[in-house]
């Protein structure tokens, strides 16, 4: 089960033609495919395209209905390696992950279909985690592109633009037999509007027609003498065939005045914009902001807007820049690959215009309005000065009052179960020590974060084992961290497999919650739960085992921290050689208070007993030294002002939103820290002998207490 | 066209557009604020669009939510549906007609990042603090000032809305989010009536009863003056007994006025502690420190404050006297909001180790232990594990009682001896120095805020403290003592390892 039910989202895919679609940027591309006829989806889940994974999860019956294959992929690799259907086939196949990360994990395959080349529309979308909020590192997918020749669509960030590129991109996929990157932004994938929706088509011609009909092209396959035939195919036929198409179609757009013979005019036309499609809103917005457009896109200055970001078509840039002194391109990321292209394109043409880009523009970050705002005003100061805003001035908040703002560092969610593996680590830390760490993808990542500051490196997803692999320790053993997820995406090779054969002294830790969490608690091969329409519960353990690991500890409930500790303990000062693996599995709070919420309260409501359980910290043993925050990081575990009119430091403090998941109190003993922490069971509905011997207690206790307050009260004050 | 930098309203030249910026942490329910805020401007024929950026930053880090609504004049009745108003996707710097932010040092953030602007914006936003990692797990008190955030929030907004959003949102029963939506609906910031957007809340079928519940509150607390969360009120303590009364007196009497409040507690917490014989001879000892000061007396009232906290130092009699008082019991139901049907077991995480419980014998006995190879390795093992005292049985109970009626016995008790030889020491560095510089002295006073805890954490302290008092006889040459000396104090408190104190110690 995914973190969200999207079944609300699915009865949106069934619009039909002239229906209002209203939602989000990414549920309108799952519709859009449809819309498009397409055989078979794949991808891997990850920020910002993990909706469009769970839908079509979610929409199994409606699939089925359609003829349509959805497969949620093992990696991207995996994914990549689907379109491999659209090759001898008239099928329209469409994968999405996260990029630049999954194109990383994806590219094998990618240059494999982009050398062969397609039959059937091949649709690669890509969410460009790039910019605020992203994860990952700061890359462009667009250099993808560009080396295996794909071509890449970057639409404007509005829903029926990014509808009918979806449509446009398939069919230019089979007429330059290319496969064709969508891109889209954080922003875009979650950005809500409307569109008027069209009927979903099943597709002509299905996976499983193909599947009855094989064909074989050996022309097609990457294989001597066929790989140097693909090379001259792509550009004599395809490169070609491609611009064509996004001429004839008009893929690109042009706004603002373009002049009597698309040269632009005189004064304010003497400049120009080239901007990617997906900044195109934030580009109007600046423009808005110095005056010089409206909110319906009315600009003062000729645009030319990028909705294919690659190829360029050497043509339509031709005719834009002729006649003008500067051009603007304003191109997200570097490095400025469109800059360089049109700068080639200028001299080639010998037209004499300046093309401007990242000089004024910052070479890297997001452009957001304000970034393209200061740019534009800068741009225009220079080349159009009669328009040109004037310099802002900037009035930013005094130092003083900026530094009490503190930062908020991503960390584990309240009742985490992965907290209590790195309290255990800390507290072997301070037996044996500082390990290096190195760390993998997932939620457990924010491990290198405070207040655990664990972790030395990370390589990618499932390469937690690999990156320790070149320690080959004669004392002191590196600990690998490696999720469920990254365990399954890769690391049973890479860093399981790898490590059994060669002999690695080393300590690898799998973080097994019971889901892909960190992408929005997707099931995976290991999961807990069953699922319907896919096989779950197949133990990490078993599959360590089986590629030859020896040295294998489970611990099943990872919030009992000292078997935690005593186990990393072991696993770094065991005499034994070889990896060394523990499998810690608890599940993910989330998703478990997700499932169990519901049950407890129908449970209240029947009658029953219930036990809620929480934790406190009693303010007048707490000395506020704070170690317990420090060795936990719970969100629920915060701090208050003092109550004791002598003390000064704030008391840790507990608050509601705490789900008992007992490791305060664990660390509180794993690490002696103090008595102040308590654990409160709340029974609601108790049965009637319960009842009885609480009342029994309750009086003698209240007499005790009464005579302790009498004995208080006479030394007094 | 612009010439300066402030933006100019769009309102006058196209059709109306409004734009609200929600920062909230994750889980807060930002989304669906968002999403409200946009069924609203829906309903009454505005374009509205939405956007936000999930993904990791969501768990517990801040998040922006962007809604721009447009309002559509004739052109959009007259041409195509599908060709929108361009929209931004992010807040612009300068072009924000609301902020809603669900706590103060977001409301800052939004500040900070230029969302609020003074010619502008609507800053609606939580006056209670949510503390950030940060903040926490500082070894002293790391918390940001509020009130610098609080002035430029009113400075740098057209009206600062502020309130404590939690309290609303307990009072209410709801979620920030509700409350939030509802004081946006108060500030009269958009131009929509109240109705609509109680059927955004009705439509999304949601816990409708309790959101418009909290709507309502954070309706009419949009109406209100600026309030700040309630903070902690201590009462200056007066005497219930004859004893108090005279004690009091001797105060009032004896001690410089600014000491008064600090010695009223501190009398008042070792008469709770262990009788009025202890408050007698702290009150002894902190008139030896007032006979060598003057005005303004703050190094008597910084003495009459740490004394009385070294004085009540934590052993486990102290600890099992305040956990089996009546009011501490009372204290729990409510701090863990047990209703009355509920039955309620509390369970306390305990580790005393062997160290503590010699420390409770008397003196003779305990060092005799601690001090004995054979008899430590045979007893050690009994304390090494942590115990699951469940305070609302009856076995635990009388444990805790008897060992809380064990007060008496405290005089006599390994721990006092250590503890009262410290205390002396201290004084007496505390004195002779107040002789030459009363500022250093009181910087010495200030230092006992650097042992607390119990086990390591306590241990800790006492190292770091002894290291402090050792390196302040020596400031480094040009540096004044008293600096130095605070200096050392608040290294000490940088980070757990002791490392930023070295490093001081080690460059001086």
């Amino acid at each position: 089960m995914a973190e969200r039910s999207f079944k609300k989202e699915v009865e949106k895919l069934k619009l039909g033609a002239g229906e209002r679609f209203e939602g989000e940027g990414i549920l309108a591309v799952t519709k859009a495919l449809l819309q498009s006829g397409v055989a078979y989806v794949g991808g891997y889940q990850g920020s910002p395209i993990s909706h469009l994974m769970d839908v079509f999860a979610d929409a199994n019956d409606l699939l089925a209905g359609l003829d349509v294959h959805f497969e949620a992929s093992a990696s991207e690799a995996t994914a990549a390696a689907m379109l491999a259907a659209s090759v001898n086939y008239p099928l329209r196949g469409a994968v999405a992950w996260k990029s630049v990360v999954g194109t990383n994990v994806a590219s094998d395959a990618l240059s494999n279909i982009a050398s062969g080349g397609v039959r059937g529309g091949a649709l690669v979308i890509v969410g460009e985690d790039y910019g605020e909020g992203s994860s990952i590192m700061q890359e462009r997918t667009h250099a993808f592109a560009m080396k295996s020749q794909m071509w890449l669509l970057d639409p404007r960030p509005n829903l029926p633009s990014i509808v009918d590129m979806v449509e446009r991109g398939f069919q230019l996929s089979e007429a330059s037999n290319t496969p064709v990157m969508l891109e889209l932004r954080v922003r875009s994938c979650h950005l809500t509007g409307e569109f008027t929706a069209k009927d979903n088509i099943r597709p002509e011609f299905t996976v499983s027609d193909a599947a009855a009909n094989p064909q074989r092209d050996t022309d097609r396959i990457v294989l001597p003498p066929a790989n140097f035939l693909h090379e001259v195919e792509k550009v004599e036929r395809r490169w070609p065939a491609a611009i064509e198409f996004i001429r004839e179609n008009r893929l690109n757009e042009w706004f603002g005045p373009q002049g009597g013979d698309d040269r632009g005019t005189e004064g304010d036309g003497a400049i120009g914009i080239i901007v990617q499609g997906g900044l195109y809103n934030n580009l109007n917005r600046a423009l808005e902001l110095i005056g010089l457009s409206d909110s319906f896109g009315n600009s003062r200055i000729p645009i030319y807007c990028l909705n294919v970001t690659y190829p360029l078509i050497p043509d339509e840039v031709r005719d834009f820049c002729l006649g003008k002194k500067a051009v603007l391109v304003l191109e997200e990321g570097q490095p400025e690959f469109i800059e360089h292209e049109l700068n080639t394109l200028m001299r080639r043409s010998d037209i004499q215009t300046r093309i401007v880009g990242k000089d004024p523009m910052p070479r890297a970050g997001e452009y957001t309005a304000q970034v393209i705002r200061d740019g534009l005003g800068s741009f225009l100061r220079d080349w159009a000065p009669d328009i040109a805003p004037q310099q802002p001035r900037s009035d930013p908040l005094p130092a003083e009052a900026a530094a009490q703002i503190p930062g908020r560092p991503a960390g584990f969610c309240t009742g985490c179960p992965e907290r209590p593996i790195f309290t255990a680590m800390k507290l072997v830390e301070r037996e044996l020590g500082p390990s290096h760490v190195s760390a993998d993808i997932g939620c457990h990542l924010f491990s290198i974060l405070p207040p655990f500051n664990i972790g030395n490196t990370t390589m990618g997803y499932g390469l937690g084992a690999a990156g320790a692999s070149a320690f080959k320790p004669k004392d002191k053993r590196a600990i690998a961290i490696m999720g469920d997820g990254g365990f399954w995406h890769n690391g049973l090779t890479s860093g399981i497999g790898n490590a059994v054969f060669n002999k690695d002294d080393t300590v690898t830790l799998i973080v097994d919650n019971g889901y892909s969490a960190a992408t929005g608690g997707q099931d995976i091969l290991s999961s807990r739960a069953e699922n319907k329409a896919r096989t779950t519960q197949h133990p990490i353990e078993r599959a360590v085992r089986g590629v030859g690991g020896k040295w294998v500890r489970s611990v099943n409930r990872t919030y009992d921290v000292a078997r935690m500790r005593d186990t990393l303990r072991e696993a770094l000062t065991t005499p034994e050689k070889g990896p060394k693996v523990i499998v810690a599995s608890s599940e993910c709070m989330l998703n478990r208070q997700r499932r169990e919420k519901p049950l407890k309260k129908k449970a209240l409501k029947d009658g029953k007993r219930v036990v809620r359980e929480r934790f406190g910290v009693d303010p007048d043993t707490c000395t506020g030294d704070h170690s317990c925050i420090r060795l936990s990081g719970c969100p629920s575990l915060s701090i208050r002002p003092n109550p004791d009119p002598l003390r000064q430091d704030p008391v840790a403090h507990v608050d509601n939103s705490c789900v008992g998941c007992g490791l305060c109190g664990e660390v509180s003993h794993a690490a002696v820290l103090c008595p102040s922490f308590y654990k409160a069971q709340l029974v609601s509905n108790p049965g009637r002998w319960e009842r009885l011997v609480h009342k029994v207690r309750q009086a003698v206790i209240s007499m005790l207490q009464g005579w302790d307050g009498r004995a208080r009260a006479a030394r007094a004050f | 066209m612009a010439t300066s930098m402030t933006p100019q309203s769009t309102a006058a030249a196209g059709p109306k557009r409004l734009s609200v910026a929600i920062l909230a942490l994750g889980g807060q329910g930002g989304g669906v604020l968002a999403d409200w805020v946009q069924t609203v401007a829906r309903a009454h024929g505005w374009t509205a669009q939405g956007t936000s950026v999930p993904g990791v930053a969501q768990r517990t880090g801040s998040t922006v939510y962007y809604v721009e609504m447009v309002q559509q004049g004739e052109r959009a009745q007259a041409g195509d549906p599908d060709e929108p108003p361009v929209m931004a996707l992010m807040p612009v710097p300068g072009d924000v007609d609301v902020v809603v932010a669900s706590e103060l040092m977001e409301a800052g953030r939004a500040v900070l990042r230029g969302f609020s602007s003074a010619d502008r914006t609507t800053l609606i936003g939580s006056t209670h603090r949510i503390y950030a990692i940060g903040e926490k797990s500082g070894m002293g008190d790391a918390r940001g000032s509020a009130e610098r955030i609080l002035e430029a929030a009113a400075q740098r907004s057209r009206r600062f809305i502020g309130f404590d959003m939690e309290a609303v949102t307990e009072r209410a029963g709801s979620v920030i989010s509700a409350i939030m939506f509802g004081a946006l609906a108060g500030s009269g910031a958009l131009p929509f009536g109240r109705g609509s957007f109680e059927d955004a809340i009705r439509g999304s079928g949601i816990a409708v009863e309790s959101n418009l519940r909290g709507f309502d509150e954070g309706f009419r607390a949009a109406q209100q003056e600026l309030s700040l969360p309630e903070e902690p009120q201590s009462d200056f303590p007066a005497p219930t007994s004859e004893t108090g009364r005279r004690l009091t007196a001797r105060i009032q009497g004896s001690l410089p006025e600014p000491a008064h409040e600090a010695a009223l507690h501190g009398v008042q917490r070792l008469m709770d502690y262990q009788g009025a014989a202890y408050a007698e001879a702290y009150l002894g000892r902190l008139l030896s420190i007032a006979a060598l000061d003057a005005p303004p007396y703050t190094l008597t009232a910084e003495a009459a404050r740490h004394l009385a906290l070294w004085m009540s130092y934590e052993d486990t009699i102290r600890v099992a006297d305040l956990k089996v008082r009546e009011t501490r019991m009372d204290r729990v139901r409510g701090e863990v909001r047990a209703e009355d049907d509920q039955l309620l077991k509390v369970t306390e995480y305990m580790h005393p180790r062997l160290r503590e419980v010699c420390e409770t014998l008397p003196a003779g006995m305990g060092r005799a232990i601690l001090g004995s190879r054979a008899l430590t390795r045979l007893l050690d093992p009994l304390f090494r594990k942590g115990r699951h005292v469940e305070t609302t049985s009856l076995r635990w109970y009388a444990m805790l009682f008897i060992l809380s009626r064990m007060r008496p016995l405290r005089p006599r008790s390994l721990r006092y001896a250590e503890e009262q030889a410290r205390i002396d020491a201290w004084l007496d560095e505390v004195r002779e120095t107040a002789l030459r510089d009363r500022v250093l002295a009181t910087e010495i006073v200030r230092c006992q805020r650097l042992i607390k805890g119990y086990g390591d954490t306590f241990e800790r302290g006492l190292r770091n403290f002894a290291a402090v008092m050792q390196g302040l006889r020596t400031p480094p040459p040009g540096r004044a003592p008293a600096a130095w000396a605070a200096e050392l104090r608040e290294a000490a408190l940088a980070d757990e390892d002791g490392e930023a104190l070295k490093e001081r110690l080690l460059a001086a």
